[in-house]
């Protein structure tokens, strides 16, 4: 039903060679970068050899994985490495990770760029690095055989040593690098031809082995975007314009900036990628000195068309949008809900709101940059460097090949990373100058010019037949698109293949309960699209479409007497479409309520467990995943307390259990921070927030009880680190519904809203 | 010029008097591990210790750290692993790892006036330390954990 939608120039590892050769790095294994490549000779000639590189061994026989993954957190990196030492046999002591620039060569092998997220990695990447391992294994196999004088088919590896049991003798990775042998070329069908490990022989995959970014990361040696430095470098600190986008620089006095010591030069962002709108750079000596001087600028702006747009004006718009039938794309189509609906024994219908959130990552959106013998570098951490670095060179208006992206540990990307505005204010400050440049966001530019989640408005209609059943079901998402702005390539066919639409404002709505007439339309909201360039921030669409799925799901049950549970249950029938995911996720649900006391503890008075399940990211990619909340109400003033989360999640292959737990308690307490402690306001055309007393993402005292169950299996490793945001705030809605009556459909959840509701 | 002692070394800085000692310590000196991440005391990456004291750095001044002593997240353990390091590889606490620095200055006051503190102490400590990735639980065990191993050590 959904798909993944893939950009240009994708590659297909399984009709690549793999090469293993020697390199300044020891012995050096990769995929050939070009088709037809089948000697080393070829490969070298045609230079694609070292553009394929994605593990070297060293003569000292440390590993170095090259990861083109952006490591903000999620310990991909590490869990990259994971499956190749798998194969590979290598000693995980000997293990390390290098983050590479943005060269094609470190392609995402699916989805042909350097991209980080959907929860897509561990699942894309599986097959390839284990053969790449496994390949590896082989080959230096072979040539520990060769060296202790012994048949390879009597010898086999273990803790980055060729072991030959008959005679005992052992040679270990390093020396067999440093020997110099070890070469060969796997054709694709050889390739084909290994015998991957079965999960009962895995060593390292399923075991919570020490992540390999963690040491840095505790003693101040990890290296982010911000820590980037070059001799000679000067700083820039941005002046953003008084609204979000639209805005124009009419005139710049810099008298009093160039009183401020070090002060350089105030510039005035002509970015021809229209990332930024009314953007001025204030460059000094130090970043102390830019920060000054940036205050004692005075800019004359054209406020541009959008410096009326508010929340409530973006409702309208949605509200108007939504009660046209010409509106939108189909996302989903199948029945008639509307002749279902119409012949209902009862109908229900609700609007569920979410607000605007920033990402708010805890290190400000930074780049530094400067030209070098023709070529531009950029440095800092981003979650799509393909993409990234083609915005930068067209800000520059050069030929992207001419420039580099450095990749660097990301403070924090949660979807923030994908987008590339701070790389132009970089780029052109450090051409206006003709030196290079550092270009750090003060948090007050970083929280307002924010690519935001949208604010979203979604309808549902609903009917339910006599004997409870729901017969037909439509659902209708209006926000603004983020991959409309960001990346076209990434938009789906419509359901009637009329037209285009953004299935990641969608995802989610494809549930996997069994609903015989069902429709979901994609609308776009133009005004929110021009105002708010919206982004991608960590689960997306899921994040709100499950909050209207799941709480009109609870509306139904309660409309129909039914119990939650047992209404949700019965539609995860596992009929025609829906076989295997929707078993998989009732089981989930049953592991989550069951662990949850639902039903079987008496709680306290006011106090509920509601419940939710989500197949989040796409349908493609699900991870079964069901929660529940345990929350208190105090029915005085609506105030109320979140006391536990219980949350299963059936993710298939386990590469890291403890990695995995680390991203599902991330992920829940993100969910409960959004639902419950965040919002961006938008007033004026301007996002509302400027730090953290006013955007307050929670805090260590806010944090409930968790109570987390892994379903693992051997089917198809899936994505960990965003289902646990998306299934939160429905659950504590529909808890909060079981302890004091009050249906609240407007995220975040406040206590007016509840108190609201009660009287309701 | 302003002489600041940090990590027992003395630094000659050429930096005005109201800089920031947050920018002091990452861009003049080099030293990175110590974060910016909101410039107004909101999230605790920036933290350093005082005279043992853990303040906000992007709300110190230079000249008020002058004749002080300055430690930093790449000095608090004085050439080994401190124990709260060793406890946050331990309960694999980081994730995009940011805010640990901050976190684990913030953490390390606590500990040298209180090598017992019950989970509310840490709570209340810790508080104004905000982590995005959310790893508040690590944290704490990692803080309890770090705390049974300082207390092991000096045999109370």
């Amino acid at each position: 039903m959904t798909h993944i939608a893939k950009p240009q120039g994708q590659i297909d590892l399984r009709r690549r060679s793999f090469v293993i050769g020697a390199s300044a790095a020891g012995l050096a294994f990769g995929y050939a970068a070009v088709h037809g490549v089948t000697g080393l000779s070829d490969a070298l000639a045609a230079n694609s050899f070292g553009p394929t590189t994605w593990y070297s061994i060293a003569p000292d026989g440390k590993v170095t994985v090259m990861v083109g993954k952006a490591e903000m957190g999620q310990h991909v990196a590490s869990a990259m490495a994971q499956i190749v030492a798998e194969e590979l046999e290598a000693d995980w002591r000997l293990m390390q990770i290098s983050l590479p620039a943005n060269d094609p060569k470190y392609n995402d092998p699916v989805l042909g760029a350097l991209l980080t997220g959907g929860s897509w990695s561990v699942r894309m990447n599986f097959d390839a690095m284990s053969r790449a391992g496994a390949a590896g294994r082989t080959t230096l196999i072979e040539a520990g055989a060769a060296m202790m004088g012994v048949p390879a088919g009597e010898c086999r590896a273990s803790n980055s040593q060729v072991i030959h049991a008959k005679t005992g003798k052992k040679v270990s990775y390093g020396k067999i690098v440093a020997d110099g042998k070890a070469t060969k070329v796997w054709t694709p069908d050889d390739l084909k031809a290994l015998k991957l490990k079965t999960p009962d022989q895995y060593a390292l995959i399923g075991h919570s082995v020490p992540q390999l970014d963690i040491p840095s990361k505790t003693n101040g040696t990890a290296k982010y975007g911000i820590d980037a430095m070059v001799p000679g470098m000067l700083y820039g600190k941005p002046v953003v314009p008084p609204v979000r986008y639209g805005a124009t620089v009419k005139s710049v006095d810099e008298s009093d900036a160039k009183k401020v010591k070090g002060f350089v030069k105030a510039v005035t962002l002509d970015d021809k990628t229209a990332t930024t709108t009314g953007w001025v750079v204030a460059v000094a000596t130090t970043y102390e000195g830019a920060k000054k001087a940036a205050e004692a600028l005075k800019i004359n702006y054209d406020p541009g068309p959008n410096a009326k747009v508010s929340d409530q004006t973006l409702i309208d718009e949605a509200k108007k949008l939504q009660a046209s039938d010409a509106s939108g794309q189909l996302f989903v189509s199948s029945g008639d809900p509307a002749a279902a609906i119409g012949g209902a024994a009862k109908v229900l219908e609700a609007e569920y709101l979410t607000s605007i959130n920033i990402h708010a990552p805890l290190e400000p959106m930074n780049a530094l940059a400067y030209e070098q013998g023709g070529v531009w570098h950029v440095h800092t951490g981003n979650q799509f460097a393909t993409r990234t670095g083609g915005i930068a060179a067209g800000a520059l208006g050069i030929d992207p090949k001419n420039l580099v992206l450095h990749q660097y540990f990301i403070g924090g990307g949660f979807g923030r990373r994908l987008d590339a505005d701070m790389v132009v204010p970089a780029v052109l400050a450090a051409k206006a100058v003709g030196k290079p440049v550092k270009v750090i966001y003060a948090r007050e530019d970083d929280m307002a010019m924010d690519f935001t989640r949208p604010l979203t408005y979604q309808k549902v209609k609903a009917g339910l037949s006599a004997e409870g059943k729901l017969v037909g079901l439509q659902h209708d998402v209006v926000c603004a698109w983020p991959d409309e702005r960001w990346g076209p390539e990434f938009l789906a066919e419509s359901a009637d293949k009329k037209a285009k639409l953004d299935a990641f404002t969608v995802n989610g709505a494809d549930f996997w309960y069994s609903v015989p007439n069902h429709k979901v339309r994609a609308i776009l909201n133009e005004l929110a699209q021009r105002a708010t360039p919206s982004g991608h921030l960590r689960s997306v669409a899921p994040g709100w479409t499950f909050w209207a799925v799941e709480s009109m799901l609870d509306e139904l049950a309660h409309a129909a007497d039914k119990d939650p549970v047992d209404f949700r249950l019965a539609m995860l029938d596992g009929a025609g479409d829906n076989a295997g995911g929707a078993k998989r996720l009732a089981n989930a649900l049953r592991t989550a309520v069951g662990r949850s006391g639902y039903g079987a503890v008496s709680l306290p008075k006011n106090s509920g467990i509601g419940v939710a399940c989500v197949s989040s990211q796409e349908r493609a990619t699900a991870t079964w995943t069901a929660c529940t909340a345990q929350v208190e109400v105090n029915p005085s003033n609506g105030e109320f307390k979140v006391n536990k989360l219980t949350l299963a999640m059936d993710l298939g292959t386990v590469v890291n259990p403890d990695g995995v737990r680390s991203q599902i308690e991330g992920s829940m307490l993100w969910g409960m921070s959004l639902a419950l402690f965040e919002k961006a306001p938008l007033e004026d055309g301007a996002l509302q927030v400027s730090n953290f007393d006013g955007y307050t993402p929670m805090r260590m005292s806010q944090m409930p009880d968790l109570d987390i169950s892994i379903i693992s299996s051997n089917d198809a490793a899936s994505g960990c680190g965003e289902p646990g945001v998306t299934v939160i705030a429905p659950a504590i809605a529909n808890a909060i519904f079981n302890a004091v009556g009050a249906r609240v459909r407007s995220l975040p959840i406040t206590a007016e809203a509840v108190k609201a509701a009660m009287k309701a | 010029m302003l002489t600041l002692t940090i990590n027992g070394q003395a630094k000659q800085v050429d930096a005005a008097d109201d800089t920031p000692l947050l920018w002091v310590i990452r861009e003049h000196l080099q030293m990175t591990g110590t974060k910016f991440g909101c410039g107004a005391g909101l999230c605790g990456a920036c933290t350093v210790h005082l005279d043992g004291t853990a303040v906000r750095s992007c709300q110190t001044s230079a000249k008020d750290a002058v004749g002080k002593k300055v430690v930093t997240i790449e000095g608090l353990g004085g050439g080994k692993p401190h124990p709260l390091q060793v406890a946050w590889v331990a309960e694999q606490a980081p994730q995009c790892g940011y805010c640990q620095s901050g976190q684990i200055m913030q953490a390390a006051s606590l500990l040298a006036k209180n090598p017992d503190p019950t989970k509310q102490e840490i709570v209340t400590h810790m508080d104004g330390n905000l982590c995005r990735c959310m790893t508040y639980g690590r944290i704490q065990k990692a803080i309890i954990r770090a705390a049974a191993d300082i207390r092991a050590r000096s045999g109370s």
